[in-house]
């Protein structure tokens, strides 16, 4: 696994080809987090930020277990709560624990200018290079999931490095080593998927809850972060998370017609008002002294 | 307008006052810095640009604060100019001898006011793409206080920017184009200031008999 967390795949703002990409075997690793199981403890939160090096954030109450609304970009890791009433009028405590999903079709990374910046590695994980980012908060507008928060006070921004610090000397994330009910898991995304899976089987099959899922969204290519859900039906019910994340259109038509149209216009014009000059000449006025040469053709 | 002394004692005919070129060049300045560091962030392989202007960083804090400077600039020009460049009846005649005007057959173009219907183009033009530049510019300049919600505003300022800003590159190809190689004289005419009365007669003629005219009527 540590090889693939090193080599690259995809890099942000960056012309040409990736260097060394495909050489290797390609070990995808990913992050499980069934909310069926988790007790809401926050122990993950304190460890990302242990890990991390950041201190406790000024904690926000709104009448709920919630820590604060969204994560920040010195909070990558934060559980959203939702007292969810169901149909028959029983209560139910939802909590998600939302980080990055490190998209196999990463948005952030599409809609950045920096040449790496953003970086995709082999494995799966995508992360910020914060040496190399010019704080333009375009990945933010990318991201289907409000990850990435920019700091005032760096003026770049971060969000969850799904631990490739740790990840890339065989180690498991941060939040995977703290949760004391088993919640989380990593591996690889093939296993995880299949953990995934047969966790949802069970909760269909006997915990009763018919709509128990995987939430692995394809509108971006699968993530390398993926959830178990009571009800794979309503995403939005666990603190948002939306129902088809896709990198957004405008994003797409930006990077890829808009880009070709205004090439060819500016190559165009510019070789146009040439090929003018060449057939027409300047405009001569006669009796002046800056006369031009042009020979009428 | 006619208060100023346009024809000059040397047979030289004031086309732009000092103030007129002060104007212009902050804006032509502030633009050119625009364009470069926009095109830096627009393509990879235009991004070693922001590397020779300083730093991708530096390029990113200051492109936004140029777009102000830009801003004022035209906000300038609308002020100096917005009468002269209002579009008069005769314009439609003129657009309909544009190509006569681009193959250089110049006298059977219509004679043209202080400026020509092209350049009211060019000034509208960069007016109102400079508006929406400003506006979606100020929604890529501050991505963090747009709330989540209204994202809509921040995928659309993405979009648009950019479409915007080629509107003004169009109008900007042209515009250097006509001012350094196409019209001799044109560009001493934003530098220096004067042009010679042979010139003003046959770019401008209308605005040329205006001022022949004023000019007799003072004496």
């Amino acid at each position: 696994m540590s090889q693939a967390a090193t080599e690259l795949i995809r890099i942000s703002g960056h012309a040409g080809t990736v260097p060394g990409a495909g050489l290797n075997r390609e070990f995808q690793v990913c992050k499980l987090v069934d909310t069926t199981t988790c007790i809401g403890c926050k122990a993950c939160e304190v460890a990302c930020l242990e890990w991390n090096g950041y201190t406790f954030s000024e904690t926000t109450f709104n009448n709920s277990y919630q820590t604060m609304p969204e994560t920040a970009w010195n909070y990558w890791n934060l559980i959203k709560f939702n007292e969810h009433e169901r149909e028959d009028g029983t209560l139910m405590l939802l909590m998600r624990k939302d980080q990055c999903m490190h998209c196999e079709d990463p948005g952030c990374l599409a809609a950045c200018p920096a040449e790496a910046a953003i970086v995709q590695y082999a494995n799966g994980i995508v992360d910020f290079q914060e040496a190399n980012c010019i704080g333009c908060g375009y990945c933010m507008t990318g991201c289907p999931f409000n990850i990435p928060k920019f700091s005032p006070k760096a003026r770049k921004v971060f969000k969850c490095t799904l631990c490739n610090d740790r990840v890339s000397v065989g180690l498991e994330p941060a939040c995977i080593k703290a949760c004391p009910t088993g919640c989380l898991h990593f591996g690889t995304k093939k296993e995880m998927k299949e953990l995934a899976e047969t966790r949802a089987e069970q909760l269909r099959e006997h915990s009763g809850y018919r709509e128990a899922g995987v939430y692995d969204p394809p509108g971006v290519g699968g993530t390398h972060v993926i959830y178990v859900l009571h009800d794979a039906k309503n995403p939005e019910l666990y603190g948002g998370l939306p129902k088809n994340p896709q990198v957004p259109l405008m994003v797409r038509l930006w990077k890829h017609p808009l880009k070709w149209i205004g090439n060819f216009g500016i190559i165009f014009g510019v070789v146009g008002v040439f090929i003018h000059y060449l057939r027409y000449g300047p405009k001569v006025v006669e009796g002046d002294e800056d006369k031009g040469h042009g020979a009428k053709p | 307008m006619s208060r100023e002394p346009y024809l000059l004692p040397n047979g030289r005919v004031l086309r732009y006052t000092f103030h007129e070129r002060v104007v212009h060049w902050l804006t032509g300045v502030s633009y050119l810095y625009l364009l470069f560091t926009g095109l830096a962030f627009w393509s990879p392989w235009l991004f070693w640009i922001a590397v020779v202007l300083g730093g991708d960083t530096i390029s990113r804090e200051l492109h936004p604060w140029f777009g102000l400077v830009f801003i004022v600039g035209v906000s300038l020009m609308y002020k100096m100019w917005h009468r002269q460049m209002k579009e008069t009846p005769s314009d439609k005649a003129w657009w309909a001898a544009i190509g006569h005007y681009i193959r250089n057959e110049d006298d059977q173009v219509p004679s043209a006011d202080r400026f020509n219907p092209g350049q009211k183009l060019l000034f509208w033009g960069f007016f109102w793409n400079g508006i929406l530049l400003l506006l979606s510019g100020l929604i890529l300049w501050f991505p963090q206080y747009i709330p989540w919600n209204l994202r809509f505003l921040r995928l659309a300022a993405v979009f648009l920017h950019p479409v915007f800003a080629l509107a003004t590159i169009a109008l900007f190809i042209i515009h250097v184009y006509m001012g350094t190689a196409m019209e001799r004289g044109a560009f001493g005419s934003v530098i220096r200031g004067d042009v010679s009365r042979a010139w003003a007669n046959k770019h401008h003629h209308t605005w040329y008999e205006q001022l022949l005219r004023d000019s007799a009527a003072r004496k």
